[in-house]
């Protein structure tokens, strides 16, 4: 607010920290990796096709992504059913799916020894295999369908309903609607999803690591992995970890140039009555893909869980030892990601236009951000200082935090302006300043979205298979990491009984934060 | 004494100029057509917002630069008064301490605020659950526990019906009156500056004129006023 006594002080007493803490992690660590590179004329042939492989699985998953969830949102934007909120709440669950547990399920149905090729063997055909770069965009496309047919239908809902009243009452069909309203709604909606999920695709490091690998299915994520894990070579390393940042500065600034499109955006319950929509033929096409779309995502998670129930009780020791490695990780990296995000919102709802916008990009910066970049950098800093296998845990704690930290900043955001906007003048009047204020005000009006975001941290980290490859050693698994051993050991019935003990405590550690019991549920 | 010495508000597209002092204990209603600078005149008093030029003193101290809790003010704004989390009695606990650690001594002073403005027994209860009267006597309660010299209406009852914003005023009146406070009420209606408000505040074509007697202004109105008021 303009010419309000001491703004800037509260802001930078408020949001200094976090900021300097963020931009130590991200830019710093960067910083790191530069000064050990060795200086882009070193890249060779090999780089060079990780380069190449990482962008076009990159645009072949966006793509596939896209394209597919176009008829998916179409069909849940004009057909009312029941289990229409499930399935669209089941669409929101791959965020918080451990990758390698969804890869698990993918092997299970279009695997060596999984359901598909059996039917092909049963036919008499030859047998497809999932690894290399159909098995890399199969994964990511099991990831972002969903992630686009969310988006996609947020658009879908925003268009007005009384535009679909009016063609209706000047007799428009389906092309003519598809013409006039869809398709340009659709012009203005994919560029933006697509540039998302690119950007996703880039960074993504755990299905490259199953799936992919060999000298044609290398992304450069898992080039560093391995340049840093068997190689030891930590100026290639940092070299690829330099050139993992440009690729996803320019994505990510194409991606600014074009829109910003959200995923935690209200009203998708909403459905529009439509009148174009009722031949039996848009029917069938809509029930299709609907049904499709729910055995693709439902039937690997469904085999998975199904043959690892009967593995749990067997589990050796070490998984249920990572498992607990692993919720101690998760707990950790959701309270950092609180304490970062929370007063990053408080400055950014308080400061004035300018400032609010710079902190609000700078929170931003770990989506363009990769994992093993950030591993790479804080490798080179600590291992000055501490043996970097004592230090896996931790680190693991606070690379996850890094990377949950947008999320969680742009969901508490909308609640602490509102908060700043009906309360703080009222606040500022009865002179409630730091942990009063905190207490009274902020922590009661913001519990909702608090939880949600330490939720979705906490169920984030819990999943992750990222920083913690590079630093640990047998003794500091998390339950991912144990996991992926296991499968690289073929003991696929331990394997199995992991990934359903991780799909349960992911979930439930999410769903006991966000929902679990509060003790003082207040109007 | 609040003094308003030589103050200029600029904003992009206003500016309000203020020169004028209003006594101690006195209760002054400040009157205009809307959009004149009546609420940026409190904001202005009350620390949300700095003036470009110019000084507000209270009692000879210079206030023009202490945040707005430090302020000698109490201000009721239009909406958002009460916090809704907090049950009537914290929110006028609020009135003695910020951060509600309140001891014995404290909770007999909230019940005896709540007895004094009507609200006996309702120190339970959550805001949500009263009625608009009722949720401006518990503000008028925190007020009254604030002890601030000089208490600020921003349209606080603009939503209630004739009756009872006329009861309300009475009980401004009365409780400023007990504690000698200071008022200075922003209003769009006549009615209520004649009720309670012996002076009034004209802020009009970017200027808040001094206060006058308010009956005289009333039947008397300059031009800027009387296009307010639609007579004549």
């Amino acid at each position: 607010m303009a010419g309000r006594t001491q703004p800037i002080i509260r802001t930078l007493a408020v949001g200094g920290a976090p900021a300097a803490l963020l931009l130590m992690l991200t830019l710093g660590t960067l910083v790191a990796v530069f000064l050990r590179a060795d200086g882009v004329g070193a890249l060779g042939p090999a780089e060079w096709a990780a380069i190449r492989f990482t962008i076009w699985q990159a645009f072949l998953s966006a793509l596939f992504s896209c394209v597919l969830a176009i008829p998916v949102a179409r069909a849940l934007s004009r057909r009312s059913f029941p289990g229409r909120a499930l399935l669209i709440a089941l669409l929101g669950a791959p965020f918080i799916l451990p990758v390698i547990v969804a890869v698990m399920g993918l092997l299970a149905v279009f695997g060596r020894a999984g359901m598909l090729n059996a039917g092909l063997v049963w036919l008499g055909l030859p047998p497809v295999s999932i690894y290399g770069l159909q098995g890399v965009v199969l994964a990511h496309v099991f990831f972002n369908l969903p992630l686009a047919v969310r988006l996609l239908l947020q658009s879908w809902v925003e268009i007005p309903a009384e535009r679909f009243r009016l063609a209706a009452s000047l007799g428009m069909g389906p092309a003519e609607i598809a013409r006039y309203l869809e398709r340009p709604m659709l012009r203005a909606a994919l560029p933006g999803i697509f540039l998302a999920i690119f950007l996703i695709c880039l960074t993504s490091f755990a299905v490259a690591l199953t799936l992919g690998g060999g000298p044609r299915a290398t992304t450069v994520e898992l080039a560093i992995y391995q340049a840093f894990r068997f190689d030891f070579d930590l100026g290639r390393a940092a070299l690829l970890g330099l050139v993992q940042v440009c690729l996803c500065l320019a994505a990510s600034v194409l991606a600014l140039a074009i829109t910003n499109p959200s995923a935690f955006g209200a009203g998708l319950d909403r459905q529009v009555a439509r009148w174009d929509a009722a031949g039996p033929w848009l029917k069938a096409q809509d029930v299709m893909a609907l049904a499709l779309t729910a055995v693709f995502l439902l039937l690997p998670l469904a085999l998975i869980t199904l043959r690892g129930l009967a593995a749990l009780p067997g589990l050796p020791e070490a998984v249920w030892a990572a498992a607990l490695r692993s919720l101690l990780v998760a707990l950790g990296s959701a309270a950092v990601t609180i304490s970062l995000a929370l007063p990053l919102a408080m400055a950014i709802s308080r400061a004035s236009a300018g400032a609010a916008s710079a902190l609000e990009t700078l929170a931003m910066i770990p989506l363009a951000t990769s994992s093993l970049v950030l591993g790479t950098g804080l490798f080179l800093v600590l291992r000055h200082y501490a043996d970097p296998a004592t230090l896996a845990l931790p680190v693991t704690a606070a690379a996850n935090a890094t990377l949950a930290l947008p999320f969680a900043t742009r969901i508490l955001l909308p609640s602490a302006r509102a908060v700043e906007a009906d309360y703080g003048r009222l606040a500022d009047s009865l002179d409630m300043t730091g942990i009063g204020r905190l207490r009274l005000l902020t922590f009661p009006r913001l519990v909702g979205p608090l939880r949600f975001s330490a939720g979705l941290a906490a169920a984030l980290s819990m999943g992750d298979l990222g920083v913690i490859t590079l630093f640990a050693d047998p003794q500091t698994a998390t339950l991912p990491l144990q996991l992926y051993r296991l499968m690289a050991a073929y003991r696929m019935e331990d394997a199995a009984g992991a990934a359903v003990l991780l799909l349960g405590l992911s979930f439930a550690l999410f769903w006991i934060i966000d929902k679990g019991a509060r003790p003082d549920a207040r109007a | 004494m609040l003094v308003l010495d030589d103050i200029t508000i600029l904003q992009t597209d206003f500016s309000l100029r203020a020169n004028l002092t209003v006594a101690a204990g006195e209760r002054v209603a400040i009157l205009g057509p809307s959009g004149a600078g009546k609420s940026t005149l409190l904001a202005l008093i009350a620390g949300f917002l700095a003036p470009a030029r110019g000084r507000i003193l209270w009692d000879d101290q210079d206030i023009t630069a202490l945040p707005p809790g430090t302020r000698p003010v109490s201000i009721l704004f239009q909406d958002q008064n009460l916090f809704p989390h907090l049950t009537v009695a914290e929110n006028v606990g609020l009135g003695l301490r910020k951060d509600l650690r309140l001891i014995q001594e404290d909770h007999a002073r909230i019940a005896t605020a709540l007895d004094r403005t009507g609200l006996h027994g309702m120190g339970g209860r959550r805001p949500g659950t009263l009625s608009g009267g009722q949720q401006s006597r518990v503000a008028l309660a925190r007020a009254l526990l604030r002890e601030r010299p000089l208490l600020l209406l921003d349209e606080p009852f603009s939503a209630l019906g004739p009756a009872l914003k006329a009861e309300m005023l009475d009980l401004v009146a009365e409780i400023a009156d007990q504690n000698g406070t200071t008022v200075l009420m922003v209003s769009h209606d006549p009615e209520d500056a004649r009720r309670i408000a012996r002076r009034t505040i004209l802020v009009a074509e970017g200027t808040a004129h001094p206060p006058a007697d308010t009956p005289g202004l009333l039947e008397n109105p300059p031009p800027a006023l009387s296009a307010y008021l639609g007579t004549k």
